[in-house]
């Protein structure tokens, strides 16, 4: 196997928002991101996963700069981004694009498929070679497998599937490396989704991309990625090969939630590891492990330490004092 | 395999045909005319307009001609359609060259208005935060006036004439098409596609001229609208002071102005310009909601 | 006849909008027995919301009508019942859960007093007896502290909170049959795999029948003896819920069911999809709605409209090709153990 290349490290990765406090009640942070690093490896798919609020969305806004990182740092290939300015900053742009989750509010109603596909033609100063800006547009929209007949229609005209590969297609215009995928199939059906899943994965060879995909389904990541990073809490709780999530899921929160999802047949009896009641706020830094209110193999010292994010094996960490001895 | 082709591709042409008929049904257009009540508005408007623009043709006579003998004459007085004024001019060439002063101005004071607040709100809702906060506070400070007060102490200020007229009005209606445009600003610039053209690397201008503002536009064109009635109303509240529009130039409200004075002899002269009046702010503003209406994406039928 | 709780015959519910009819419900037959738990399968637009919106009459749009179809409840015709027995039918033999709980629960109001509400709207009860009653329930569904709970607001709970307590209130009325319009699709695994056994659990209890509303299969192999796939309108397949796993016939299902990912499946390898997508309700009119996107289709899809085939144990798919003497062999899908 060759040595794997990395694109782009996040390092002890903090993103905290203010929460406005009544009257003269002290400012309160909510954690989004607690201490969050992980690598992704050039041409691969860094898989994250995790519920609701775990702050799976604050660390891709951060990756593509619609965030602001409170602490830590994201280095595309070994370049510091926050400290991009200028000409160096626009052509990182060109570098990290961004699929969103809501098929319907991201693309401008206003525009067309052609206008929508071409705007980072001018953004950038871009003139395609050897052919006009529409033409390239129209090969795009092609490639994610539009018609031409859709180039002057407005998005309302389209289905949340179709909708998604227009922003594919959008995104694929600069010529990233880095595709941040947001809960790119969430919002679609089924059908629309073994589709759009498809395209990416085609696309992926086609144009050499690489992937941080997130979603909430166990089962679309465990087939999309490489390397899985499981969040709770806005810390990753664990960081495997994909084969090693269904197989050998080590921190109890993963375990919980691959018992949680729905059996893939009626035959099929499940074990369930029940975690009792809710996610606990993340206002404020809470000390100990962030699932030490849920997790039926609490010890005392869950609660006062913090677990850190350790390899128990090549390739696989784990943030779990289970594993620690 | 080909006879599914032939089927799909006959479903295609239907659907095609279905989209046309659906954008037929859903066009701006034909929901505008669904309404009865818009289009009644639109009507008046256009004839406002007309008279507004053709003044010399509508009325023969002159607005400013006097005729002492013949003074305060009644409607349908030989020669004189509306009657006489107290100088003995003509009611309906005052009325019809008024409605030129009172559009103009109207329409002069919505577009200065919509402007500045157009600048204000996008600046406001755009920036957030300080600048946010200080805009917002001074537009609360000019809304904390009653807007016929502001339009008074401003001609006050800047003197008589109906460019100072059609400042003193715009600047008033500022902070209400601010509020609009900032509104719609903060909601619009949390879009996801926003978001998309933020993630390409597009600049705060570009986003601004190219994405928000296109978006932005349609609740404006309705205060647009409105405003112009609200407008007419203000001009001619302001002549009925005598701070607006100055005689001898007839405007809807100093004719009104000058009525006032022979109501139990001649309620004509104050009673006609002020239907006049009446029937313009009742099309702005039928039309208004009209567009409101059709734009309005749940009013589908 | 007469021993089915729910019984909807031939169903057709028509939106009639500018720019032409559209089909919603198209001839819809099915049953629900007591205590059992029918799930209704089918991507968004399938008209599975539409049709237990008209099964209790609370077709929102002027525009949406009842066009044909009867639909029985307890041996009553539920399109016959007049105002007072409607708030009746709909309160107390008939309960809904919605995707977003939000839409049962009042937000300005406490849960309490909302509980307590709906306790005293079908029952002459005081509203001690009420609050009690109520503060039962949020026991049952496994909220701590009901009685403190009771004078909470709904913004106060977390998604999956409040998903209990609209099941809590549910529960009050002791409804016989349940409709659950995606009552998990909101809310995050864990959570939903909370609810699903909640749900489980007091159907047991209480014997109450559940049509239970998803698009995801998953939630079906769990929850459900029969299953009714529908598309574009119709039911395409019917059956119980491991016959359909173990021997689904119609392509459609095929479809479904091959395109949602396994956890054991080969990663990266392309999926097999339903091509295309589905047709606008407002053209499709005779054969197949389906035949577009089927790679089995043939000329005579185009032609008829299938009609459901009993083809055993109450096995029904309405499909052209299922009926001929050579049945349709399923090509490529996975294979199921």
């Amino acid at each position: 196997m060759a040595e794997r290349d990395v694109l782009l490290e996040v390092e002890h990765l903090t993103k905290t928002f203010p929460i406005q406090g009544r009257n003269r009640e002290r400012k309160q942070f909510l954690y989004a991101l607690d201490d969050v690093s992980l690598q992704i490896h050039r041409g691969e798919t860094l898989g994250v996963i995790g519920e609701s609020g775990c702050g799976k969305s604050t660390l891709s806004r951060c990756i593509v700069s619609l965030h602001k990182a409170t602490e830590g740092k994201i280095f595309l290939d070994g370049q510091d981004i926050s400290q991009m300015r200028g000409k160096e900053r626009k052509n990182m742009h060109r570098r990290i694009q961004m699929i969103f989750q809501d098929p319907y509010s991201s693309l401008d109603p206003r525009k067309t498929v052609a206008q929508s596909v071409m705007e980072p033609f001018i953004i950038h100063n871009i003139q395609p070679e050897g052919m006009s800006r529409l033409e390239r547009a129209l090969e795009l929209i092609q490639a994610v497998g539009l018609d031409q007949y859709h180039m002057h229609r407005y998005p309302y005209e389209f289905s949340g599937g179709q909708r998604q590969r227009i922003n594919i297609a959008r995104a694929l215009t600069v010529g990233p490396e880095l595709l941040v995928c947001d809960e790119p199939v969430s919002a679609l059906d089924v059908s629309m989704q073994a589709q759009v899943l498809n395209l990416l994965i085609r696309l992926q060879q086609e144009f050499h991309l690489t992937y941080l995909f997130i979603s909430h389904d166990l089962s679309v990541i465990r087939y999309i990625s490489d390397t899985i990073a499981v969040m709770y809490l806005g810390h990753i709780v664990e960081l495997c090969p994909a084969g090693d999530i269904y197989q050998r899921p080590l921190h109890p929160y993963t375990q919980a939630l691959l018992s949680a999802i729905p059996p893939s047949s009626p035959f099929e009896e499940k074990e369930q590891i029940e975690l009792k009641g809710d996610i606990p706020s993340p206002i404020g830094r809470q000390p100990g492990c962030p699932l030490a209110s849920r997790c039926q193999h609490c010890t005392q010292r869950c609660r006062t330490e913090r677990p850190e994010l350790k390899a128990v094996e090549k390739d696989h960490s784990v943030a779990c004092f289970l594993y620690s001895q | 395999m080909n006879t599914t082709n032939t089927a799909a591709s006959e479903r295609a042409i239907s659907s095609e045909a279905l989209f046309k008929r659906e954008e037929k049904a859903n066009s701006l257009w034909r929901k505008f005319c669904r309404n009865r009540a818009a289009v009644v508005g639109l009507i008046i408007v256009a004839f406002m307009v007309f008279i507004a623009v053709f003044s010399p043709l509508v009325a023969q006579q002159s607005p400013n001609e006097l005729d002492l003998p013949n003074r305060l004459l009644p409607p349908l007085s030989p020669g004189h359609l509306f009657g006489t004024d107290e100088f003995g001019r003509d009611l309906f060439a005052r009325i019809i060259y008024g409605s030129r002063t009172s559009i103009i101005i109207a329409a002069g004071a919505s577009v200065v208005g919509c402007l500045l607040g157009l600048v204000v709100g996008l600046v406001a809702g755009y920036a957030g935060g300080a600048v946010d906060s200080v805009l917002m506070r001074i537009v609360d400070g000019m809304f904390a006036f009653p807007s016929i007060l502001l339009s008074i102490v401003l001609v006050t200020v800047l003197g008589n004439g109906a460019l100072n007229v059609i400042l003193a009005l715009g600047i008033s209606s500022l902070p209400k098409f601010a509020r609009v445009v900032r509104g719609q600003v903060t909601i619009l610039k949390n879009e996801e596609y926003c978001n998309a053209e933020r993630v390409l690397g597009a600049s705060h201008l570009r986003l601004v001229i190219r994405h928000i503002l296109p978006n932005a536009m349609s609740p404006i064109i309705v205060y647009f609208t409105l405003n112009i009635a609200s407008a007419i109303l203000s001009e001619a509240g302001l002549s009925f002071l005598g701070l607006g529009i100055i005689a001898p130039t007839p405007s809807w409200g100093n004719i009104l102005r000058a009525g006032n004075s022979f109501l139990g002899t001649a309620p004509h002269v104050a009673f006609l310009p002020g239907a006049f009046i009446l029937l313009a702010v009742l099309g702005f503003n039928l039309t208004g909601d009209g567009i409101r209406d059709a734009l309005d994406p749940k009013m589908k039928r | 006849m007469d021993k089915h709780l729910v019984e909807v015959k031939n169903l057709r519910t028509y939106f009639y909008t500018a720019s032409g009819i559209s089909k919603a419900v198209d001839g819809v037959s099915f049953t629900v027995d007591e205590g059992e738990t029918l799930g209704i399968v089918g991507e968004s637009g399938c008209g599975k919301s539409v049709m237990s919106a008209s099964i209790m009459r609370l077709l929102a749009s002027k525009a949406g009508k009842i066009v044909d179809g009867t639909v029985h409840f307890n041996g009553a015709d539920v399109r016959a019942l007049n105002e007072n027995q409607l708030r009746e039918f709909r309160g107390k033999d008939v309960a809904m859960i919605f995707q977003d709980p939000m839409t049962t629960l009042d937000p300005v109001f406490k849960i309490g007093d909302q509980m307590v509400e709906a306790i005293q709207a079908h029952e002459n009860i005081t509203k001690e007896e009420a609050r009690r009653i109520s503060a039962e329930a949020l026991g049952k569904v496994g909220i701590p502290d009901p009685e403190k709970r009771l004078n909470s607001y709904p913004f106060e709970l977390s998604g999956g909170m409040c998903q209990r307590v609209a099941i809590a209130m549910v529960l009050c009325g002791k409804p016989k049959l349940i409709i659950a319009d995606e009552p998990t699709t909101a809310l995050d695994v864990t959570m939903q795999a909370q609810i699903l056994k909640l749900m489980k659990q007091l159907q047991t209890e209480s014997h109450t029948a559940i049509m239970l509303i998803t698009h995801n299969l998953g939630v079906v192999w769990e929850m459900c003896d029969r299953v009714m796939v529908m598309y574009a309108g119709r039911v395409v397949e019917q059956a119980a819920v491991k016959e359909l796993y173990s021997n689904p016939m119609h392509p459609y299902t095929w479809g479904l069911m091959d395109s949602m990912p396994a956890l054991n499946d080969t990663p990266k390898e392309p999926m097999s999809t339903i091509e295309g997508m589905p047709p606008d309700l407002r053209l499709v009119g005779k054969g197949c709605n389906f035949r577009d996107r089927c790679k089995y289709a043939q000329p005579q899809c185009a032609e008829v409209v299938p009609e459901p085939v009993d083809l055993g144990n109450g096995h029904c798919v309405a499909c052209l090709l299922q009926t001929r003497e050579h049945r349709l062999e399923r090509e490529g899908g996975k294979r199921h153990g």
